[in-house]
């Protein structure tokens, strides 16, 4: 009678493992299995067992594109955060005008596709027709060249976090709706002010959230693709063909077609997010 | 949470969608072994007949608009042959889905639309059907010379039907070359000094925009000047992008751009309509069908255009290069390779389609025929202040370099000149010393891809 229960169970998980095994098991074997190949031009395929990994662990150019998006995860998941943080803690104070309105709106760059947001930034960066270019023009200042080789991580970041502040910020908001009512009370009767509670009541409470949200920027950060991909046809020169790891084993398989070395390099790069993610728990973990 | 759930669904979703794809390219390389290409010998007349004639339906994947018009005529000699056309996307799309079939083994189309520069890298895989046995070469002398060259491979198979090309010339704005008193320039040095004069007299003016994410034009340029950059031979291959012809090119273009004498802005982009709208480039180095272009993206500019020859390195002997221009291909694995060969034929000899072409798509045409012809060069175009531009393109057409070779990798060869010169020409770099690093790339990637690599 006891195996009962747990047999239905795995008939109403059964849609999801079937999907989950085709749609992301088997293409992940393949992958797996491709990586260990070399598909030559001339001369066909060939067994090489591990060789390509040894080959993207010494190639410049990855090890470079990751470090720049770790550079970009260092900077710009911060900024992005404390952004969220200070918005939800904001509408959640209760002491804004217009709060829903605060959290539409900031919500709101989450719903435009991203492709839409770059495109949009595209113009916005533009070097002889963008807003910023045409105020430096009548101001008679040099703006900088957003889409340059010194500046366009900073654009970059600029468009990711336009795109998801309001997406963590929505995740730490709905958190903090989960304290209980009774812990506001307890602070109030015990003399504490608005900045006491939110530093010693909300931001403790909000610790699994900010967890999940870090996590997620991590994955978001490492394969950053979609933005760099579209601003690479403003800015060619600055953005190569190497400038994210995504990118490169798109360039890999698509432009090149190296596609087994692109999968060896798509796993590796699969393996960096695992042991950064891995990294952050850690950490976070043994704060506590 | 559940909105969390959904985005990271969204994200990984996009990841998956690409495994999915990379798995899908992936899978096709260990597809079924490729057909064997129909015998050499010549095939019968009355074959020819019987297969014209059996009901038949050939797929014919092309990006042409409009292109029903021109099946319409086939249809109309034909009725046995019924040809689907399907847009299967322009270029790099197109070839894309193309390898992806013929990896698959399925799928593929009897008829392609393919570039003059892609025929080598479909060639290398022995995707294109030689066409030959179906009575190709008795169309030779339709074709320029150039254009028949283009379609030759290297053991003197016919791979493909030229349909349009790209010869280039220089696009001028007379009223700003007359505003500041600078000749149309006839070489290039003559060029480099107009530049010189065009921009101390207006800063805001660059005589040209040499585009940094245009390989293709930069092909053009190198074409002209005689480089032979690429030879294949089979497995062996020629690779020489730095050559002398080539390492002229690259001074002379970033000695300009580090003067900041030229602009260098990424073509076809916001920027760059505006560029040629706005005045900001006095000339655009292009090919015939910019003069086509022209009219549709720079409206506000109609009447100030005329067009020249490109400034020419050794003015006693004037030579073009080509940018451009496609052709019509038999897919390996066909079933009915008597049609599709036919078809492809009558699309690109018949007088009458080939000139259709010329008015329904404003092609610039490949046979010695049209180009002869008054109706088509006598055209008076008024957006170039009623200058014959067909006629001088015409002329231009019979000036480009017979010799020039694509090679078998034109994506990685595009991509790696746009990360090398691509980047000297916007920084200010020796691009001459990028080109070197460009050869060094390709030589790397070809000998990682199997080939031999020769000098």
């Amino acid at each position: 009678m006891s195996s009962k229960p747990a047999n239905h169970a795995y008939l109403f998980v059964a849609p999801f493992l079937l999907c989950f095994a085709l749609l992301f098991l088997l293409p992940l074997g393949y992958a797996a299995y491709l990586s260990l190949f070399k598909d030559q031009l001339v001369g066909g395929t060939v067994f090489v067992g591990l060789d390509n990994y040894g080959r993207a662990l010494q190639d410049g150019r990855l090890l470079g594109g990751v470090g720049r998006v770790a550079l970009f995860f260092l900077v710009q998941v911060p900024i992005m955060l404390l952004v969220a943080l200070a918005v939800a803690l904001a509408v959640d104070s209760g002491l804004l005008r217009l709060a829903r309105l605060v959290r539409l709106g900031t919500f709101l760059p989450y719903a435009v596709p991203s492709v839409v947001a770059t495109l949009m930034c595209g113009y916005l960066y533009g070097p002889d027709f963008g807003p910023l270019a045409q105020l430096g023009d009548r101001l008679g200042f040099d703006p900088p060249d957003l889409l340059g080789d010194g500046w366009l991580l900073v654009s970059l970041g600029n468009i990711v976090t336009w795109e998801f502040a309001g997406y963590n910020m929505i995740i730490l908001y709905s958190a903090l709706r989960t304290v209980p009512a009774e812990r506001y009370e307890a602070a109030a009767i015990d003399g504490a002010g608005p900045w006491r509670v939110a530093w010693h009541i909300k931001i403790p409470a909000l610790r699994p959230a900010l967890l999940l949200a870090l996590i997620f920027s991590v994955i978001g950060s490492f394969q950053l693709f979609a933005e760099p991909n579209l601003l690479q046809r403003l800015a060619p020169t600055v953005i190569d063909s190497a400038y994210t790891p995504n990118l490169y084993a798109y360039h890999l398989a698509f432009t090149s077609q190296q596609v087994n070395y692109a999968a060896a390099v798509s796993f590796l790069l699969g393996l960096v997010i695992l042991v950064v993610s891995y990294v952050v728990l850690f950490l976070t973990s043994r704060r506590r | 949470m559940s909105l969390a759930v959904s985005r990271i669904g969204r994200r990984r979703l996009l990841s998956m969608t690409g495994a999915a794809a990379a798995a899908a390219a992936l899978g096709a390389c260990s597809g079924p072994e490729r057909e064997e290409q129909p015998p050499a010998e010549p095939v019968g007349q009355a074959d020819i007949d019987r297969a014209l004639t059996t009901p038949t339906t050939i797929t014919f994947w092309t990006w042409v608009p409009d292109v029903q018009k021109e099946v319409a005529l086939f249809k109309k000699k034909y009725p046995a042959i019924t040809v689907t056309v399907v847009n299967a996307g322009q270029g790099l799309d197109a070839y894309t889905k193309l390898r992806t079939a013929l990896k698959a083994g399925t799928g593929a189309p009897d008829v392609a639309q393919i570039e003059f520069q892609y025929i080598p890298t479909f060639s290398l895989t022995n995707s294109l059907v030689d066409l030959r046995p179906y009575g190709a070469e008795a169309t030779r002398e339709k074709f320029v010379d150039w254009t028949w060259g283009q379609v030759t491979g290297p053991k003197g198979e016919i791979l493909a039907y030229p349909q349009d090309t790209g010869p280039m010339g220089m696009l001028y704005r007379a009223d700003l070359f007359d505003r500041h008193g600078i000749e149309v320039p006839a070489t290039w040095n003559d060029f480099a000094a107009a530049a010189r004069k065009l921009h101390a007299a207006d800063p805001g003016v660059y005589l040209t925009n040499i585009a940094a994410n245009e390989p293709a034009a930069w092909h053009g340029l190198m074409w002209q000047a005689g480089s032979k950059a690429y030879t294949v031979n089979g497995t062996e291959l020629g690779l020489a992008v730095d050559d002398e012809a080539a390492r002229k090119v690259a001074d002379y273009w970033g000695g300009l751009a580090r003067e900041k004498l030229i602009s260098t802005d990424p073509d076809f982009t916001d920027t760059w309509y505006q560029g040629l709208n706005s005045g900001k480039y006095a000339t655009w180095l292009t090919a015939a069908w910019g003069s086509v272009f022209l009219t549709g993206s720079a409206k506000a500019t109609a009447g100030k255009w005329r067009a020249a020859p490109l400034p020419q390195w050794d003015p006693a002997r004037p030579v073009a290069g080509n940018w451009g221009g496609s052709t019509s291909a038999v897919i390996t694995g066909t079933k009915n390779p008597i049609a599709a060969a036919k078809f492809a034929e009558f699309l690109n000899t018949d007088h009458e389609v080939t000139k259709l072409f010329t008015t329904a798509q404003n092609f610039f045409p490949a046979t010695k025929a049209l180009l002869a012809d008054p109706a088509f060069t006598g055209a008076e175009n008024a957006f170039f202040g009623g200058q014959r531009v067909n006629e001088l393109f015409a002329g231009i057409s019979g000036t480009v370099d017979v010799g020039w070779q694509w090679p078998p990798f034109l994506d990685q060869a595009s991509k790696d000149w746009t990360e090398t010169a691509g980047k000297a020409l916007t920084g200010g770099g020796d691009v001459a010393a990028a080109i070197g690093a460009w050869q060094e790339r390709l030589t790397a990637y070809a000998e990682d891809q199997g080939f031999t690599v020769v000098e």
